[in-house]
C-alpha cells in the first residue's frame, strides 16, 4: 500500500489506494447527496424552461414538467413584440453597460491611491469607506440626496446613488498591491513617467483580469437589480427590465391589450399571459447566464482576492 | 479581510506610520503630507471625484438621517426642520406592530441564516471528496448558477413553482391526496418559503468560498491521517472541518452580525396582503411608511433605530467570537 502511495501524485493518490469498505459507502452516499443537490438545484431551472417552450393551453392546464408539450414559440414572439418589454430590455442595457463604464471608472481612480504606501491618508479614508458597509443613513435620507441632486426621475439615478461597491474597492485595491511593486513605480518615475501616466501605462494594462472581474460584478449587479428603479423612478419609460418583470410576474398586470370582448379571446390572452411569464423569466436571465460558465471562475478567484488578508 | 478591515478598529497609530518614506529620516505627519501632496498631487486629483461620491452618498445621508429627531417639513429642508427629539421613536415603540416587526424581522433572518450556514459546507466537503473531474465540475457549475439569477426572477419562479393551480408542487403533493395549498397565501408559509429559496439560491456561491478554504488545507494532513487508518469521515471531523473554520466563523459572524437588517428587496417582493402578518419585516415597513404615506421623519427614525441595533450586533457578535475561537472580522 505505502508503496503504491509513494509512486503516485498526492492527487490521484486517494483513488489509487484500496479503499475500506465503511469508506466505500461514506462515497456512495456521498455521491447520491450531490445528485440530490444537482437535482434540486436543476430541476426549478428545467421546468421554467420547458413550460416557456410549451403551447399555452398546455401551460395553463399545468401539463408541463420537464420536457415542452405542444413545443411553441409564441410566448416568445409576443415577448420580443410587446414594446414595454422591450424598451425595459433596452434600458436595462444602458444602465448595465453606461453603469459598469462610470462604477469601474470611479473604483479604479479610489482603489489606485489608495493602493499606494505614499498617499497620505489612505487608512483614514479606508477606514470611512468600511464605516459605510457598517452603518448607513437609510433608505429616506439618501432618498433626500437624490431629490436635492434633482436626480429623481432621470437615468442618472440608477447609475450614480450605487456607483461604487466598496468591497470592489477592496478587491482593486489588494490586486494593485500585490501586484504592482513599488520598484516598478521608482523605476517609471526615472523614466520621467508621472503618477497618471504610470497608472495608464503600467498599471492598468496589467490589471486587466481584475477590471474584468469588477467589470462583470458591477454589470451584473445592474442587471439584476431592481431596488432603485423602485424607488427613484415613476416614468414607465425608464424604467429597467427588472422592474417591468416584476409588474407582469409578481403583480400581474398584463401589458398586452385588453379590449377584446369575446370569452375565447380572453381565456387565449390569459392563457397567453401563463406562458409569458415563464419565457420572460428565460429571456431576462439569458444574458447573465450565457456569460457566466465563463466568469464564474473568475468570480471566485476576485472574491477570494478581496477574501484574503492582504 | 481581516486585515484590510483593521484600520476601521484603531486608526490613529497606523495612519502616523503611513506616511513615513522608506529610508529618509522621519519628518513630520505635516511636512510628509505637504510634500506627498506636492509630488503625487495627480493621485490627489484622481481620488476627489471618487471621494466626493463616498460623502454625498454615503456621508451626507447619514447627517440626514437628523430628521428621525425633527418633524421633517419638505418646504424647510432637514435642517430647518423642527426639533421633536425622540417623540419620533416614542411612537414608533409604542405602535402595537413594533413588536411585529421586530419579532419578524428578528426570526426570518435567524432561521434564514441557520439553514444557510451548513448547507454549503456540506456541500463543499461532498464535492471535496469526489475526485471525478466531469461530474464535480458539473454540480458546481449547476449549483452555482441561480446565484446569478435576479431577486425578482427568482421570486417569480418561485410564485410559479409554489402555484395552486400551475405549479408542479402542489402536483407533486396531490399524488400524495394532500389538497393544493396556496402557500403564497399562508402568512405561516413566509418564512419557509423564503429561507429555502434562499438556499436555493446561494448554497452554490457560498460552498465555492468553503471549496477554496479546503484546497488551502495541507494535503500531507490527509496523508498522515491515512497512515494512521483514519475513515474518510474521520478525516473530515478532524482535518477537514478544524481546516475551514475560521472562514465558517467569518461568515456567521457576518450573518449574525447582520440579523437584523435583512433584505427589502426578497421580501417585499414575496409580500401580498394575505401573508403579511408574517413578510411585513422593519425594511419593508420603512418603505411603506416613508415612501409610500410620504411620513419621512417617523421612516428615518425606524429605519436609523435598525441600524443602530444592527450595528451593535454585529460589533458584539464579533467580539464574542473573537472571544471564542480567536477569528473574526479585524482579527
Amino acid at each position: 500500500m505505502t508503496v503504491i502511495a509513494r509512486t503516485t501524485s498526492r492527487r490521484s493518490e486517494r483513488t489509487t489506494i484500496e479503499e475500506t469498505r465503511t469508506d466505500k459507502i461514506f462515497l456512495t452516499g456521498v455521491k447520491i447527496m450531490l445528485w440530490l443537490a444537482l437535482i434540486v438545484v436543476a430541476v426549478p431551472l428545467i421546468y421554467i424552461v420547458a413550460n416557456s417552450f410549451s403551447s399555452p393551453s398546455a401551460v395553463s392546464a399545468g401539463r408541463v414538467l420537464l420536457w415542452p408539450i405542444e413545443p411553441s414559440v409564441k410566448a416568445y414572439q409576443e415577448a420580443f413584440s410587446d414594446p414595454l418589454i422591450m424598451k425595459g430590455y433596452l434600458n436595462s442595457f444602458i444602465y448595465a453597460i453606461g453603469g459598469t463604464l462610470i462604477s469601474v471608472t470611479l473604483t479604479v481612480a479610489i482603489a489606485y491611491p489608495l493602493s499606494r504606501r505614499t498617499f497620505f491618508g489612505r487608512n483614514v479614508i479606508m477606514s470611512l469607506l468600511i464605516f459605510t458597509m457598517l452603518f448607513s443613513g437609510g433608505m429616506i435620507p439618501t432618498y433626500l440626496v437624490v431629490q436635492d441632486l434633482g436626480m429623481l426621475n432621470t437615468r442618472w439615478a440608477m447609475v450614480i446613488p450605487s456607483a461604487i461597491g466598496v468591497w470592489q474597492v477592496i478587491i482593486a485595491r489588494t490586486f494593485f498591491r500585490s501586484t504592482i511593486p513599488d520598484e516598478l513605480y521608482e523605476a517609471a518615475t526615472i523614466d520621467g513617467a508621472s503618477d497618471l501616466r504610470f497608472l495608464w501605462s503600467i498599471v492598468l494594462p496589467s490589471s486587466k483580469p481584475v477590471i474584468a472581474v469588477i467589470a462583470l460584478m458591477y454589470a451584473i449587479f445592474q442587471w439584476n437589480s431592481y431596488f432603485d428603479a423602485l424607488v427613484y423612478l415613476k416614468d414607465p419609460g425608464l424604467y429597467p427590465l427588472q422592474i417591468v418583470l416584476r409588474n407582469v410576474l409578481i403583480l400581474n398586470t398584463l401589458t398586452g391589450s385588453t379590449t377584446t370582448t369575446s370569452l375565447a379571446q380572453q381565456l387565449e390572452q390569459q392563457q397567453l399571459a401563463n406562458v409569458l411569464k415563464y419565457a420572460l423569466i428565460v429571456i431576462s436571465s439569458l444574458p447573465v447566464l450565457i456569460i457566466y460558465p465563463f466568469v464564474a471562475r473568475h468570480f471566485t478567484k476576485g472574491v477570494m482576492v478581496g477574501a484574503v488578508k492582504g | 479581510m481581516s486585515a484590510t478591515l483593521k484600520p476601521a478598529a484603531r486608526p490613529a497609530p497606523v495612519r502616523s506610520e503611513a506616511v513615513r518614506p522608506a529610508r529618509i529620516p522621519r519628518p513630520s505627519r505635516w511636512t510628509a503630507a505637504r510634500r506627498s501632496l506636492r509630488r503625487h498631487w495627480q493621485l490627489y486629483l484622481l481620488i476627489v471625484v471618487p471621494l466626493a461620491y463616498f460623502v454625498i452618498f454615503k456621508y451626507v445621508p447619514i447627517a440626514n438621517a437628523v430628521i428621525a429627531f425633527k418633524n421633517y417639513s419638505p418646504v424647510k429642508g432637514p435642517w430647518g426642520s423642527e426639533w421633536v427629539g425622540f417623540r419620533n421613536f416614542e411612537l414608533f415603540f409604542a405602535n402595537p406592530t413594533f413588536w411585529t416587526l421586530v419579532k419578524n424581522t428578528f426570526l426570518l433572518s435567524v432561521y434564514t441564516v441557520l439553514a444557510s450556514f451548513p448547507i454549503p459546507i456540506i456541500l463543499a466537503i461532498a464535492l471535496n471528496e469526489i475526485r471525478n473531474g466531469r461530474f464535480k465540475k458539473t454540480v458546481q457549475l449547476v449549483t452555482y448558477a441561480p446565484y446569478f439569477i435576479s431577486t425578482v426572477v427568482v421570486v417569480s419562479m418561485t410564485i410559479l413553482v409554489l402555484s395552486p393551480r400551475l405549479g408542479f408542487v402542489n402536483d407533486a403533493i396531490g399524488l400524495f391526496g394532500v389538497p393544493s395549498i396556496d402557500f403564497l397565501g399562508r402568512p405561516d408559509y413566509f418564512r419557509h418559503i423564503y429561507v429555502w429559496s434562499d438556499v436555493w439560491q446561494t448554497t452554490g456561491y457560498s460552498a465555492v468560498i468553503y471549496l477554496a478554504a479546503l484546497s488551502g488545507i495541507d494535503p500531507a494532513l490527509h496523508e498522515s491521517a491515512r497512515i494512521d487508518g483514519a475513515s474518510r469521515l474521520q478525516r473530515i471531523r478532524h482535518v477537514d472541518l478544524p481546516g475551514i473554520m475560521p472562514t465558517a466563523v467569518i461568515i456567521l459572524v457576518l450573518g449574525v452580525g447582520n440579523i437584523m437588517s435583512i433584505g427589502f428587496e426578497k421580501a417585499f417582493l414575496l409580500q401580498n396582503p394575505l401573508n403579511t402578518a408574517q413578510s411585513e419585516i422593519i425594511a419593508t415597513y420603512v418603505y411603506k411608511t416613508g415612501l409610500l404615506n410620504a411620513d419621512f421623519s417617523m421612516a428615518t427614525a425606524i429605519g436609523l433605530f435598525n441600524s443602530v441595533l444592527n450595528l451593535f450586533l454585529l460589533l458584539g457578535v464579533n467580539f464574542a467570537a473573537k472571544r471564542i475561537t480567536g477569528n473574526g472580522l479585524w482579527s
